[in-house]
């Protein structure tokens, strides 16, 4: 039975022709796919490095068997175990003359060594001569080692080689040169800068694989510094045309795109030489329009340049119409489907975000419905939008999401992230202080270790600064809310240590303060903090000096202060305690406790925290004393740098001529040492010399923050924008679909080409297939969407009455276009560069911010994208949401491009990834093969998923 | 650039991997144990794309120190990941910012429909058993973190001419071997 096995195995391998390898081998592989554990693997892993050891050492060993012992330990070394003791192995055979051998080692050592490995020195010859080389795959082979071996003390050694090379005959190799360069370059940029002028060069190859090569260098070249290379913004240009005309052979088409790969770097390096360029950027403005014009979204490769031409134009000098078009592609991206273009599409708007702000409104929906969805990935993403789309309106409803996200994942780097990113956001747009300490408390509890101590510092800062404003009101009610928000906290176990730092803090400075709380009380908190994270030194010293505060306002209260046992059991182990800091608290304690009112209220004043503490770095309190020592005859201070002679040149001018008079005698040679004196003392200032120790950070005082100074409107804006939302949505309704379809006649004309004639059709087919569940979420989304982008809901209100006039009048179903007029009330101005376009009618910027239209578009084309619609049903259930559909012009317009985009193919991926298990029918030809291939993967263990093992079918068709 | 390709199959074992900088095995196998977690964690109709900065942490920047200005921070910290899931296998690109992350799945696809052309309806087997011939094909395709082909017939021809090159000097290697041994008899 065995037997049989193996012949069978035998066979199939025979049919296989590819898999040289001697039955151990074949056994490896074959164990470690059957291996059930971690460790049973390693086990086999091991006996087979002893195996491979033994079998290195045994005399002449054939090649052959030397080729597989190699890639066997290339193998062990894939599975995460150390193979260096073969490492030599890997570089003789380098030295060999057979290519495959030769290759072999080759690829061993650019697996196994790092560029500055101890054997690089015994390869770095054998390079040389390989580069030199009349096979050109020997020399293609040298190439890929140099590309990683090579560090930059051994870039001299065959750069000679290398740029030889540029000018091969072949034009493969000619083109690894350049990427070899490139590496170089990367590597050290000093060997190889005089260089440089060879990748410009390469760029008229006449190859245009070697031109494309030559791309990838000149983009880094040109993020380091665009401006020397602004010179070939018409040369890129001029390129991308070609390229975009399909004037480059045939074979450089990938899925019907004219050679993409090279048009997204071309696109990558004209985004950087065309920012803040205008002459430059107005160069590529046709090509740009031509290509996006032209991209054919419905291969991933098409959309893949499409989105490198939004970035492109969001980084170039605005140009209106490309912004348009931009969007429109963007908005393509929103509808899809495919999660990766959606990923792409909220990416390409956080780009667009900052030329036309209005654009994220159109998209409010789909932006929320990304940021619910469960790809994390997609999540994130939209995070970094709304980042970037923050304002002190809608930083509360952004801030939250970030913070119940955060709460919900576990990756600690993600975590740290976005934590500090709340606390960016809340530092920076806080619409209360109340807000802000509680945002602080939440990002604190669950992400406390991971954000920034600065950001606890800043927290006690601004509890005990309050506003800012002569409020003392607001600010300790904002202390007392703080503290009481701590004692309700304390109780959670886990907290952490940062988190607790700021609560003992708090507490003592403010824990009495409002009379609400007695001293004990407070105290015994405190110690319970102390005691329940007993190995937390930090929080302990923090605790104790909290307690000390309490007790000194205590004293000076004139109060009797009367220690709980456990506080004074607390005490006493910090007096005892292996940290002088912690004892020195605990003596200072003991030693304030001890004295008078008047004393106490002299070290510790209350709620004085706010004001500067003034150092004297003069130090002139210390005059007196020092005139009296003067006067007794003691030397007058000299600073350390004179002392040693390195006064500054003054001094030193005037001590030379002192001395010339006294000795009438000069050395010449004291002369010299005088320059690096002058630049070396130059910088010090005078008013330096006593460096002052930093105070405690926590007693520091800082220059007033303006956190949220415009924020309090904003938030009481925010406010009654939400309830417009909602009264709206109260409302009845004011128009029936019936009315707007007959409408569609006329609209149609404005939408262009794109737009399926049929669209009273569609519209009824999608009431058809409607499915009323995600409509009762929408108004949530739609609360969320209002309160996200802040400025869409009140125009929209206010203008409900003028959306059949537009309509009528502008004859524009588009709804931009034709509410252009009404919606005036533009939130923000455009941004000021737009306007120099501000002469073309249809300029984007001059889109409304808050049109109602793009609103509903937005809104319908999200329910539909998650394959849910509405209909009339809805408006029996649902009436205020049909209010809000009311102007079905918009909505059947949104219905047609949707109906137009999924009669599209949907790009390539959606359609690989369902294609897993097939019958064995439809492999056709190959049957018999990838039967006993399949036999072949169930013997070895190795993964035997699905029935079917044409496990690349997908890719046929 | 591409600063690594890792090919691994459902339950986490790598099949092949090349780092384009140079890792440490222990973090490679680190990095693979990291990528693995996070895409069997991933449901099945989501995006492709991870942000793979946890794992991988931050591109290097570069340095010029002959430059009298330094230029604005490039590449700051980001590494994204794009993979694609064939049946038993994951293909995995990690790269920086200078490349395009759908450009980099059509690559990925370049790749394994290269592959496939190369072993006639691949399996994860053919990629354990030809380990230097995938490592050819990839080297014809990512050549020294950079893009060098996309189109998989002109990979397929650099290959095939390989290994008829091999093919023929290992077929004078053994003539002459044999005639050394005979001469040395």
């Amino acid at each position: 039975m065995e037997q049989l096995k193996t012949i069978g195995r035998e066979l199939a391998m025979g049919s296989q022709g590819g898999f040289g390898q001697s039955k151990e081998f074949l056994d490896l592989v074959k164990s470690i796919g059957e291996a059930r554990s971690k460790a049973e693997e390693d086990r086999i892993v091991l006996r087979e490095i002893e195996t491979l050891k033994r079998r290195l050492l045994e005399p002449d060993i054939p090649k052959r068997k030397m080729k597989e012992y190699i890639i066997r330990l290339l193998y062990v070394e894939m599975l995460g175990h150390d193979a260096s003791f073969g490492y030599i192995h890997a570089v003789k055979m380098t030295h060999d003359d057979a290519l495959p051998l030769k290759r072999t080692g080759y690829l061993a050592v650019t697996l196994f060594l790092s560029d500055d490995h101890d054997l690089i020195i015994l390869i770095v010859n054998t390079i040389q001569k390989d580069l030199r080389s009349d096979n050109y795959l020997v020399v293609c082979a040298a190439l890929n080692a140099v590309c990683k071996l090579i560090n930059d003390e051994t870039i001299p050694a065959v750069l000679p080689q290398v740029v030889e090379l540029l000018g091969h005959s072949k034009e493969a190799v000619r083109k690894k040169a350049v990427m070899a360069l490139h590496r170089f370059y990367q590597k050290s940029p000093g060997a190889v800068s005089h260089l440089v002028s060879n990748f410009r060069k390469r760029l008229c190859d006449n190859d245009p694989g070697v031109m494309g090569a030559s791309l990838c260098p000149l983009f880094d070249l040109v993020t380091i510094d665009a401006k020397s290379y602004k010179d070939l913004v018409s040369s890129f240009v001029s390129i991308l045309k070609q390229v975009a005309e399909r004037r480059l052979p045939k074979s450089y088409d990938y899925h019907q795109m004219p050679a993409p790969f090279i048009q997204v770097k071309l696109l990558k390096i004209l985004a950087l030489l065309g920012s803040g360029d205008k002459q430059a950027s107005e160069s590529m403005y046709t090509v740009l329009g031509d290509i996006i014009r032209k991209s054919d979204s419905s291969t991933n490769i098409g959309n893949a340049v499409l989105y490198e031409c939004i970035c492109c134009v969001a980084s170039i000098h605005p140009n209106p119409k490309l912004l348009e078009s931009a969007a429109d592609v963007i908005a393509k991206f929103l509808k899809s489907d495919s999660h990766n273009l959606k990923y792409m599409g909220i990416d390409a708007l956080g780009r667009l975000i900052k030329l036309s702000p209005q654009i994220a409104e159109q998209h409010q929906l789909a932006v929320i419905d990304c940021l619910e969805d469960p790809d994390d990935t997609l999540k994130r993403k939209t995070f970094e939008l709304l980042y970037k789309m923050t304002k002190s309106s809608n930083v509360e409803v952004i801030v939250d999401r970030m913070v119940d996200y955060m709460i919900s994942i576990s990756d600690d780097h993600y975590k740290t992230y976005i934590a500090s990113r709340c606390v960016e956001l809340a530092e920076q747009f806080a619409p209360s202080n109340h807000w802000f300490i509680q945002t602080m408390n939440k990002v604190f509890e669950h992400a406390g270790d991971l954000v920034n101590i600065k950001v606890a510092h800043n927290l006690m800062r601004l509890i005990a600064e309050g506003f800012g404003e002569d409020d003392d009101a607001t600010d300790s009610q904002l202390r007392s809310s703080a503290v009481e928000s701590y004692l309700r906290i304390i109780g959670e176990p886990k907290l952490p240590s940062m988190f607790l730092q700021v609560i003992c803090w708090v507490l003592g400075e403010y824990g009495t303060a409002d009379g609400k709380h007695s001293a004990s009380y407070i105290s015994g908190k405190l110690c319970d903090i102390a005691e329940a994270y007993s190995n937390d030194e930090t929080v302990k010293a923090y605790a104790i000096s909290a307690l000390m505060k309490i007790y000194a306002f205590e004293v000076a209260a004139g109060r009797k202060v009367d220690m709980l046992p456990e506080c004074q059991s607390f005490i006493e182990e910090l007096l005892a305690s292996h940290s002088t800091d912690l004892q020195q608290r605990a003596y200072e304690l003991q030693a304030v406790v001890g004295l008078d009112a008047q004393a106490v209220q002299a070290i510790l004043p209350r709620d004085t925290r706010c004001e500067e503490i003034e150092v004297d770095k003069d130090l002139s309190f210390l005059n007196g004393y020092v005139d009296q020592a003067i006067e007794k005859g003691a030397q007058p201070y000299i600073a350390e740098d004179e002392r040693n002679g390195m006064g500054n040149v003054s001094n030193l001018r005037s001590q030379d001529q002192h001395e010339s008079i006294q000795h009438g005698l000069r050395f010449e040679a004291y002369e010299l040492p005088k320059p690096p004196m002058q630049s070396k003392v130059d910088p010090v200032s005078s008013t330096d010399v006593v460096p002052v120790p930093e105070a405690l950070s926590y007693r520091e005082t800082h220059p007033i923050s303006s956190v949220g100074s415009t924020s309090e409107a904003g938030s009481s804006e925010l406010k009654l924008r939400l309830d417009g939302v909602q009264k709206k949505w109260g409302r009845p309704t004011y128009s029936t679909p019936t009315s707007s379809t007959t409408n569609s006649p006329s609209e149609k004309p404005a939408n262009g080409a794109s737009h399926v004639d049929s669209a009273t059709a569609s519209y009824s087919k999608s009431r058809d297939s409607q499915n009323t569940k995600k409509t009762e979420i929408d108004p949530e989304k739609q609360k969320l969407a209002a309160s996200l982008f802040g400025g869409s809901s009140q125009p929209e209100r206010r203008s409900s009455t003028g959306h059949k006039a537009s309509r009528s009048s502008g004859g524009a179903a588009d709804g931009s276009r034709g509410s252009k007029a009404v919606e005036k009330t533009i939130q923000q101005p455009p941004p000021p560069d737009l306007l120099d376009f501000s002469d073309e009618p249809t300029v984007t910027s001059a889109l409304p911010s808050v049109d109602p239209f793009k609103q509903l578009e937005g809104l319908l084309d999200s329910s539909m994208s998650s394959t849910t619609n509405h209909n009339a049903g809805t408006a029996t259930i649902a009436p205020d949401i049909m209010s809000l559909y009311g102007d079905s012009t918009a909505s059947q317009d949104s219905l047609d491009i949707f109906h137009g985009l999924s009669t599209e193919p949907t790009g390539a991926t959606s359609g690989e990834t369902t294609v897993t298990t097939l019958p064995q029918s439809v492999k056709g030809p190959n049957a018999k093969d990838a039967l006993e291939k399949d036999a072949l993967v169930r013997q070895m263990g190795v993964n035997p998923t699905s029935q079917n093992p044409n496990l690349f079918r997908d890719l046929l068709g | 650039m591409i600063r690594a390709v890792l090919v691994m199959n459902t339950q986490g074992r790598p099949r092949i991997t090349k780092f384009y900088e140079f890792w440490p095995v222990e973090k490679q196998h680190e990095a693979i144990r990291n990528v693995f977690s996070v895409l069997c964690s991933r449901a099945e109709h989501v995006s492709n794309f991870v942000d793979a900065e946890s794992i991988f942490g931050p591109a290097k920047l570069l340095s010029f120190p002959e430059l009298d200005f330094q230029p604005k921070v490039r590449r700051t910290a980001d590494s994204r990941l794009v993979y694609k899931h064939f049946a038993t296998l994951y293909f995995v690109f990690i790269f920086d910012s200078s490349e395009n992350e759908l450009a980099m799945l059509d690559l990925i696809q370049v790749f394994v429909e290269t592959l496939d052309k190369c072993f006639r309806n691949v399996c994860e087997l053919d990629i354990v058993f030809n380990y230097s011939k995938i490592h050819a094909i990839l080297d014809e395709i990512i050549f020294g973190g950079q893009v060098l082909e996309t189109s998989s017939t002109e990979v397929m021809k650099a290959v095939e001419e390989i290994t008829k090159l091999e093919a023929a000097s290992n077929a004078i290697n053994l003539v002459s071997k044999s005639v050394s041994n005979w001469r040395s008899r």
